[in-house]
């Protein structure tokens, strides 16, 4: 069970959390004028990286806000979690909330 | 073999006695006893039959890694199946019996299938039973090969999940587990001791040799004290860490009462512990490896180490005349331990050339000690009777030595499970032949045992440098003798175990090898090599090396199979915690449930709800009773407790633009004091939910939803707000249950509102069909929308919840004088099919798109995008021969349709082509007629078509109509 730093909340387990997959999607529009392949891959094609993915997540059973997180596939670490509507940070620059130390799991000890 | 006891009493109270039930028998035992021990104590040497052959089996070992000693405990409800007798403490009264074993462990029945062995090799299953079909087979085998019995009827016991944060958590309390808790503890942070055992000190209860000056035990109880007497450390026994997971969450299952007789239990009996730790210690220990020698499962052959412990914790001897086999010092402690507690030792023999320093304390105690050997074949029939001894050089036999007990130590394999299961990585040790932690990726360090550290002093100062996080010292180097190995297709190793619980031998290893089975987790598929309920702790190693040895490839090359938690058996209970029976999902009641109850509410789960299905009078069946409350309130009057209806509060300066953006039907229009019936969409176009909203204010809007979906749709909402349109100013709030709703429907429907007293203007023009109203009723505030499922003249009343029920009432009694009937559920889908109306879940799914329900020229008409817009727009919704929802009627006298019966075209003979299905169906006692709805392709343009309906095998004729059956002008609306 993932350890996750709500940016509004702190860390907390992820039974309070719900998923709602890669985040920084653009909703194509006007509807009059988005082609089928445009909108097919708004609705359907996703990155599923191996690696740093960026995603967003709805504490549900917290705050009830959802923000976003950019994570690894692979050892699961919480690189960092931001609002909605921001950029993600890059590696480096300071983020709205680092990750806690209790969360990472990434790095070889 | 036949066990007995010492003379020395261990760490068992030889004082007490323990009376307990073995296969019918009485025993007797003491306190400190496990039921495995007790047992070797009473001289009984076949605790089991495995699980394929039903071969007689004895112990192996002394803790958690046993595979033979595989117990039903208890009977009835508390019954717990598949435990095994080493980790079942001894209690007054205790019953256990053997697992698969028809009629008893002595004498098996099916023994029969051992004489068959050679020809019930790996895959077996596979390669014989697959043809003509596994299935006719399955039955007889499941039968002959299987385990323990569920317990009969239902768990009487009850448990508990806790959550704890903890800076270091320290696994096993070992040697290794005290040092580093005690240092841990020193500089002040939270340290939590963990240990599976109900008695503290791991390996130090059996072990022989002084630290710092003290015997083993004093040495712990001297840890113990010094920790008992810090604040900051909780110690935890009966606690065994079966699981790892990310970021630093470690579970712990705590057994509260298994130790006590059953009538003496109380409160909960097991806990689950979701811990995160910020930093583990692991001092697991370490797992002895047995031999692979041909009968090497007679009972009487043992791992060394085990018989070390039964010696020196629990003051009992497996046999009179030992011999010990290794290839490395270990075993040598445990001969010196059962010699010096007056066990005849035969011989040691030794793979290594030369011994290590434990060679002179055999030397000094007379023991003789047999050098470049190992065993080859165990003998005796029912049990160890002698043991035939080889030379490693060239397998050949050299001699046979009689004795009643073979100890044996391969070596050890440290307990890297948890590293494992943390995502740590291992890395093979060729010297001890082991596979030890190499790097770990979370905040866990390996000590002692664990870490391949097999020396107790180096172990105890690995502990220390862990508690104060410095780095872990390698292990001292050591390494382990030879291991005589099988040549390929020698008929010995078809009867050389390698796996006992399982029943895989070494000949089952080289099938697979020969059969290219050669990636370990083939071998463990094809062989089941590992599979079983100890997950191959004493075998998996051991069959490594062996397909290393067949393959000529390096063991790191091989690797090992995945390790999963748990690291041992969890009882599901356990992880279910309190969320079983009733607590299992939350049922929400209305506010008016006690009053509808008192009214002969038949109730029925509806999603989260219990809800009135119908209120059936005496002598009355459900269809009976939903007929007459129909023909009620077609006639005068009905009450309908709504309050499940789904109530969203939407409000903001941007309220009404949101909502165009939600709902395919248009928003901006609508005036205050005016309800709307809206359709909402998902991103994919297809429909989601419908339901009326209700304009109360410019900025303000009540969104009403089905029953089921008003939570998720609250929850959609809120993803669109803050994700997508994060600009707009609204705010969204989920108050079904803060408002109750009584629905109150019929010709008479505004004589009892009346009646009850409202300052609400109820004439037709001042609040017509669809308006919004404000005001008191009967003395509270209110909320009532006049909207209709029924096609009566209806008002949906809504109050604050706590009213709910005095609300129910007052309707009850106002609406007597015009004999009102409460309905339920079924009456209500009656009523709507019967004036055609759609409702999403039933009439819809997860292709049905607003086109397909009629709401096409609704979509045209609005300018404006909205959620699943686009996806109505595709080629896939704009198809021509989309299903539509249509009315359908019998041509026939054969009553109403199956929902889900197919629709098939007039002029086709027997089955064929579906053309959609019944969706809806209701024998209408208003019309007094079957009447039904379905999808049906084209269907609207299809209207007055005949087509089939196929039901069990027979086509019946219906035709396609306009589904608004009655009152499709809407004259009753008014009452
Ligand atoms: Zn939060």
């Amino acid at each position: 069970m993932l350890l996750i730093d709500c940016p509004f909340c702190g860390p907390r387990a992820e039974i309070e959390f719900r998923c709602g997959g890669e985040s920084h999607i653009q909703r194509p529009g006007p509807h009059t004028e988005v082609s089928d392949a445009e909108w097919a891959d708004y609705l359907y094609n996703r990155e599923n990286p191996k690696g740093e993915h960026r995603e967003r997540w709805f504490h549900a059973a917290g705050c009830r806000r959802w923000f976003n997180a950019a994570r690894d596939t692979v050892t699961h670490r919480f690189r960092v979690t931001y609002k909605m509507g921001e950029a993600c940070p890059e590696a480096g620059e300071s983020a709205v909330s680092e990750a806690a130390p209790g969360a990472v799991a990434g790095g070889v000890i | 073999m036949s066990g007995w006891r010492l003379k020395a009493a261990g760490r068992v109270d030889r004082g007490a006695r323990i009376s307990f039930t073995w296969a019918g028998r009485t025993l007797h035992g003491h306190p400190g006893d496990t039921l495995a021990s007790a047992l070797m104590a009473n001289g009984v040497s076949i605790v089991g039959r495995s699980f394929k052959y039903h071969r007689p089996r004895g112990l192996l070992a002394a803790g958690l890694e046993e595979p033979n000693a595989i117990v039903q405990l208890e009977t009835g409800a508390v019954a717990v199946p598949n435990v095994k007798a080493t980790q079942i403490e001894l209690y007054e009264g205790l019953v256990a019996n053997p697992v698969n074993a028809k009629p008893s462990a002595e004498f098996d029945l099916l023994a029969a299938n051992s004489m068959f062995k050679r020809f019930i090799p790996a895959a077996f299953y596979y390669k014989t039973f697959m043809w003509p079909n596994w299935h006719w087979f399955e039955p007889a085998i499941r039968k002959a090969a299987g385990l323990g019995n569920a317990p009969e009827g239902v768990d009487p016991d009850s448990y508990d999940h806790r959550f704890a944060h903890t800076d270091i958590m320290v696994v096993g309390s070992g040697a290794a587990g005290l040092a580093a808790a005690i240092v841990a503890a020193k500089g002040g942070e939270k340290v939590l001791l963990v240990e599976a055992d109900a008695e503290l000190g791991g390996g130090l209860l059996a072990e022989p040799s002084e630290i710092e000056g003290l015997t083993a035990i004093a040495w712990r109880d001297r840890m113990l004290a010094a920790l008992s007497g810090m604040p900051n450390v909780t110690v935890m026994n009966r606690t065994m860490a079966f699981g790892f997971y990310d970021h630093q969450l470690v579970g712990l299952c705590e057994r509260m009462t298994d130790h006590l007789p059953p009538h003496q239990r109380s409160g909960p009996r097991q806990r689950l512990w979701k811990v995160r730790a910020k930093r583990a210690i692991l001092a697991t220990g370490a797992f002895e490896r047995p031999m692979a020698f041909a009968r090497n499962d007679l009972p009487g052959v043992m791992l060394a180490s085990a018989a070390q412990t039964y010696a020196l914790r629990y003051g009992v001897a497996p046999g009179r005349r030992i011999v010990v086999a290794t290839n490395n010092d270990s075993a040598y402690q445990a001969a010196f331990a059962l010699h010096d507690a007056g066990v005849g030792i035969a011989a040691i023999v030794d793979s290594r050339a030369r011994g290590g320093d434990a060679i002179a304390g055999a030397a000094a105690r007379g023991i003789r000690t047999i050098m470049d050997s190992a065993p080859v074949k165990a003998k005796g029939r029912r049990r160890v009777g002698g043991v035939v001894v080889a030379a490693v050089a060239d397998g050949k036999a050299s001699e046979s030595i009689a004795c009643d007990i073979v100890l044996m130590s391969n070596g050890w394999n440290p307990a890297v499970h948890l590293h494992s299961q943390s995502g740590g990585s291992l890395a093979f040790n060729s010297s001890l032949e082991a596979f030890l932690p190499s790097k770990s990726v979370q905040a866990a360090v390996n000590v002692g045992a664990a870490a391949g550290i097999f020396d107790l002093d180096a172990a105890i100062a690995s502990g220390r440098a862990a508690g104060q996080d410095d780095a872990v010292a390698a292990p001292l180097p050591a390494s382990v003798g030879p291991t005589l190995h099988f040549a390929d297709g020698d008929a010995r190793a078809g009867t050389a175990w390698v796996d006992f619980q399982n029943d895989v031998t070494a000949g089952d290893v080289q099938i697979a090898a020969r059969e290219n089975f050669r990636s370990v987790e083939h071998l463990k598929r094809y062989t089941t090599l590992g599979m079983a309920s100890d997950q191959g702790k004493t075998s998996n190693v051991t069959g490594i090396h062996m397909l290393s040895n067949l393959l000529g490839k390096a063991p790191q090359a091989i690797g090992t199979t995945k390790f999963r938690p748990p690291f041992d058996p969890v009882t599901i209970g356990g992880f279910a915690g309190r969320a079983v029976g009733e607590n299992l999902m939350p049922i929400a009641q209305s506010a008016a449930h006690a009053s509808a109850l008192a009214a002969g509410a038949k109730m029925e789960n509806y999603g989260s709800w219990l809800r009135p299905a119908c209120f059936p009078r005496a002598g009355e069946d459900e269809h009976v009773a939903v007929a007459r409350e129909v023909l009620a309130v077609r006639g005068q009057v009905g009450l309908f407790d709504a309050s499940p209806l789904g109530k969203i509060e939407v409000k903001g300066p941007d309220a009404a633009e949101f909502l165009q953006r939600v709902y395919v039907n248009g928003v901006r229009n609508l005036k205050v004091g005016r309800c709307r019936y809206g359709l909402m969409l998902s991103e994919h176009g297809i429909i989601y939910d419908d339901g009326v909203f209700a304009k109360i204010a410019e900025d303000h809007y009540l969104v009403g939803t089905t029953s089921g979906h008003a939570a998720a749709i609250a929850d959609t909402l809120q993803e669109w707000l803050q994700c997508e349109w994060t600009d707009l100013k609204v705010l969204v709030e989920n108050v079904t249950t803060g408002w109750a709703v009584m629905n109150v429907a019929g010709p008479k429907a505004r004589a009892v509102l009346e009646a009850i007293g409202t300052e609400i203007d109820l004439s037709r023009d001042a609040f017509p069909h669809m308006a919004y109203r404000e005001g008191l009723v009967g003395g509270v505030p209110a909320r009532i929308q006049r909207v209709s499922f029924s096609g009566e003249l209806s008002y949906e009343i809504s109050v604050p919840w706590n009213y709910g029920r005095a609300l129910w009432d007052a309707m009850i009694q106002a609406g007597a004088p015009h004999d009102i009937v409460p309905f339920g559920v079924e009456a209500l889908m009656a009523l709507r099919i019967e004036k055609g109306f759609l409702h999403v879940g039933s009439d819809t799914d997860g292709t049905t798109m607003p086109q397909d329900v009629g709401f096409g020229g609704a979509v045209a008409k609005k300018p404006d995008d909205f959620i699943g817009r686009r996806s109505t727009m595709t080629p896939e919704g704009r198809r021509v021969d989309r299903r539509q929802l249509v009315g359908l009627e019998t041509l026939d006298t054969g009553g109403a349709f199956e929902c889900g019966a197919h629709i098939l075209a007039s002029e086709t003979k027997g089955i064929g082509a579906t053309q959609g299905w019944v969706t809806s169906s209701v024998q209408s006692p208003t019309l007094g007629r079957p009447l039904a709805m379905a999808l049906i392709e084209r269907g609207t343009a299809r209207i007055g078509e005949t087509v089939q309906v196929w039901d069990l095998g027979k086509g019946r004729p219906a035709r396609i109509v306009d589904p608004r059956f009655y009152d499709p002008a809407g004259e009753k609306l008014d009452g």
